[in-house]
């Protein structure tokens, strides 16, 4: 069991944890939410890579196939995705209207505009 | 009759999104409530009286299609989301109109009607991607409901809340993800089924992990709260109202499903350390936000501190791994519903008259708005739980179960919780009834506002005394839910 034998785990987890640090690490609102799309990123390829089978090919049933890849994860995975678009596509205009009412996309400004009197 | 009750609120929100703006979408919405209100009541009944109600999505069977499965414990959730909602649907049409801007009612009634179409898809779904879709679809609702909120802060708050809300179901799905690596399938009870059988691998540890975590953001677990207090102080009134009464609780019911139906109690308490790691925090959780609300000067924030003090004995009932302990629970479950509901209407009947719910504006409100605060007086009751009230027969069931266990300090804790209690409700009703007021004004909320407000205070009066009903259902649920517990657990 090596370490290239489980590549895409390792790759999940790096770009989960890259996701992660930034969202916690960025003061920027935009910035978290890239944050957020490269760890929910992350997951889709995990599910998808779980939907691997060695040697098989596109689950559409012909001669001359016997492995099929397994094609539930990626199809839940479209769901994800749609959700993960309403997510960002949310998010944004949340920031949108931030910037309207505070005139910033700092997190750090926009604390300190909100503890003036 | 089943997939009715989610997708009647689904369609209805398309519905309302189309209507012009003004009081349409509202009744619109409002008619919609009291239909799922009827269906969750007819469906309860046949629940408990079948046992379980199961259907196939599409007709295709189980495990590989979706099954929606109704038992008695989601039952209750179901029934709780209904009549909340149909509760607070009738107050939402004045208190919304005096809160946002009239040309957003048709989106805002879509909302609302998409956030009970998800919290309704999560209690009846037997899938477990199934509900992490709807958990979305019911987070996506709440984020822009909050955003709706006069305050420009509400617009912070519920940006935190999105990331945080979204990182905990991303965690959720990763946790699912890893079970249907492991087993193939995605039916709870095929899940539960399978689960033994590879129980001892660290895939399934980790998936374990992964979804308790998840959820207990979503429940707002100490310390995974942050989220909370903003998101409910900032909130227009109608919307934190059926927020603080359903949304955590349906986060709840994730966790005490996926804990006792899915992995099973022996694997989740014996082989995990979860008991070891919820009852602490519940506790510590209950104490320090007990002690935090009684700093605040906004009372809808003091409110907020108190629900997430109150999730710690919803989990200290869940971590205690007991019929009973469960019982306790669902039992906080539905009856914190009615309190906290019954509480945020109040405040929402106070922020209508004077604008905001500052503790500044509470001298002399006692005679000012008569009616409301003796709804929030009989609310506070509740909460802290005095006899004939919802809140005592919750917290003598936990204490019960404590006793049970031999854990007398657990026992001291919530006797300790709800002193606290009493301490933060009396700050108000002091200032409120014992200090003059400065403009002596009567301004008593109008009568719209305050009917739905006192059917709340008037249930947890009724399920207070008459407790067949909830404690029947809950012990059901809580017997159906701890099979096995007896003979697996070390």
């Amino acid at each position: 069991m090596s370490f290239f034998a489980h590549y895409n785990y390792h790759l999940a987890i790096i770009l989960a944890m890259i996701g992660l640090y930034t969202m916690i690490s960025r003061t920027n609102l935009v910035k978290k939410v890239a944050g957020l799309n490269i760890f929910q990123v992350s997951v889709f390829i995990l599910f998808i890579s779980l939907g691997v089978v060695e040697d098989g090919t596109v689950p559409i049933l012909s001669e001359g196939y016997t492995a099929y890849s397994n094609p539930l994860p990626h199809v839940l995975i479209l769901t994800a995705i749609v959700v993960g678009v309403a997510t960002t596509a949310l998010a944004l205009a949340l920031i949108v209207r931030i910037n309207e009412a505070y005139g910033t996309v700092e997190e750090d400004q926009v604390q300190a505009k909100d503890e003036e009197p | 009759m089943l997939p009715l009750i989610v997708v009647v609120p689904m369609l209805g929100a398309a519905v309302a999104a189309l209507l012009p703006a003004g009081r349409l979408p509202w009744l619109w919405a409002t008619a919609v409530s009291w239909f799922m209100l009827w269906a969750a009541a007819g469906l309860a009944a046949q629940a408990m009286d079948l046992g379980v109600l199961s259907y196939w999505m599409g007709g295709w069977a189980p495990p590989f299609g979706i099954e929606y499965r109704l038992d008695p414990a989601n039952a209750l959730l179901a029934l709780l989301i209904a009549l909340l909602a149909a509760v607070v649907l009738p107050y939402a049409g004045p208190s919304l109109a005096s809160e946002v801007p009239e040309r957003k009612t048709p989106y805002l009634y879509a909302a609302l009607l998409l956030f009970l179409a998800g919290q309704m898809g999560i209690s009846v779904t037997g899938d477990a991607f199934n509900v992490f879709v709807f958990l979305e679809i019911s987070s996506l609702a709440t984020y822009t409901l909050i955003g709706l909120g006069r305050d420009r802060r509400a617009l912070t708050a519920s940006f935190s809340y999105l990331i945080m809300g979204t990182v905990g179901a991303t965690f959720f799905l990763i946790g699912v993800g890893l079970l249907y690596a492991l087993t193939g399938t995605l039916n709870m009870a095929d899940l539960a089924a399978r689960i033994p059988a590879v129980a001892e691998t660290r895939t399934v540890h980790t998936a374990f992990a992964f979804i308790v975590v998840g959820v207990c953001l979503k429940l707002a677990l100490f310390p995974l709260h942050l989220w909370l207090p903003n998101a409910y102080t900032y909130a227009p009134s109608a919307v934190t109202a059926l927020m603080a009464a359903t949304a955590t609780k349906v986060a709840i019911y994730v966790l005490v499903r996926f804990i006792y139906t899915v992995f099973g109690p022996a694997f989740a308490f014996g082989d995990m350390p979860t008991a070891h790691l919820l009852v602490p925090l519940a506790v510590i959780g209950l104490l320090s936000t007990s002690v935090v609300a009684i700093g605040q000067g906004d009372i809808k924030r003091m409110l907020a501190y108190s629900s997430v003090a109150q999730i710690g004995y919803m989990v200290l009932g869940i971590g205690m791994a007991t019929a009973l302990g469960l019982t306790a629970a669902l039992l906080h479950v539905f009856n914190h519903a009615l309190m906290k509901g019954a509480l945020f209407l109040a405040l929402g009947c106070i922020a209508y008259r004077l604008g905001t719910t500052q503790l500044a504006v509470f001298p002399g409100l006692g005679r000012r708005m008569p009616w409301t605060m003796a709804a929030f007086v009989a609310g506070g009751l509740s909460l802290i739980g005095v006899p004939l009230t919802v809140g005592f027969i919750s917290k003598w069931h936990l204490v019960l179960a404590a006793i049970e266990l031999g854990w007398w300090p657990i026992v001291a804790v919530i006797i300790v919780g709800s002193l606290l209690a009493i301490i933060y409700i009396w700050r108000v009703v002091e200032v409120a009834y014992l200090q003059p007021a400065e403009d002596p004004g009567r301004c008593e909320a109008p009568l719209a506002l305050l009917v739905p407000t006192w059917i709340l205070v008037g249930l947890n009066f009724w399920f207070g005394i008459d407790t067949r009903v909830t404690i029947g259902i809950a012990e059901r649920a809580a017997a159906m839910l701890t099979v096995g517990l007896n003979g697996g657990a070390p």
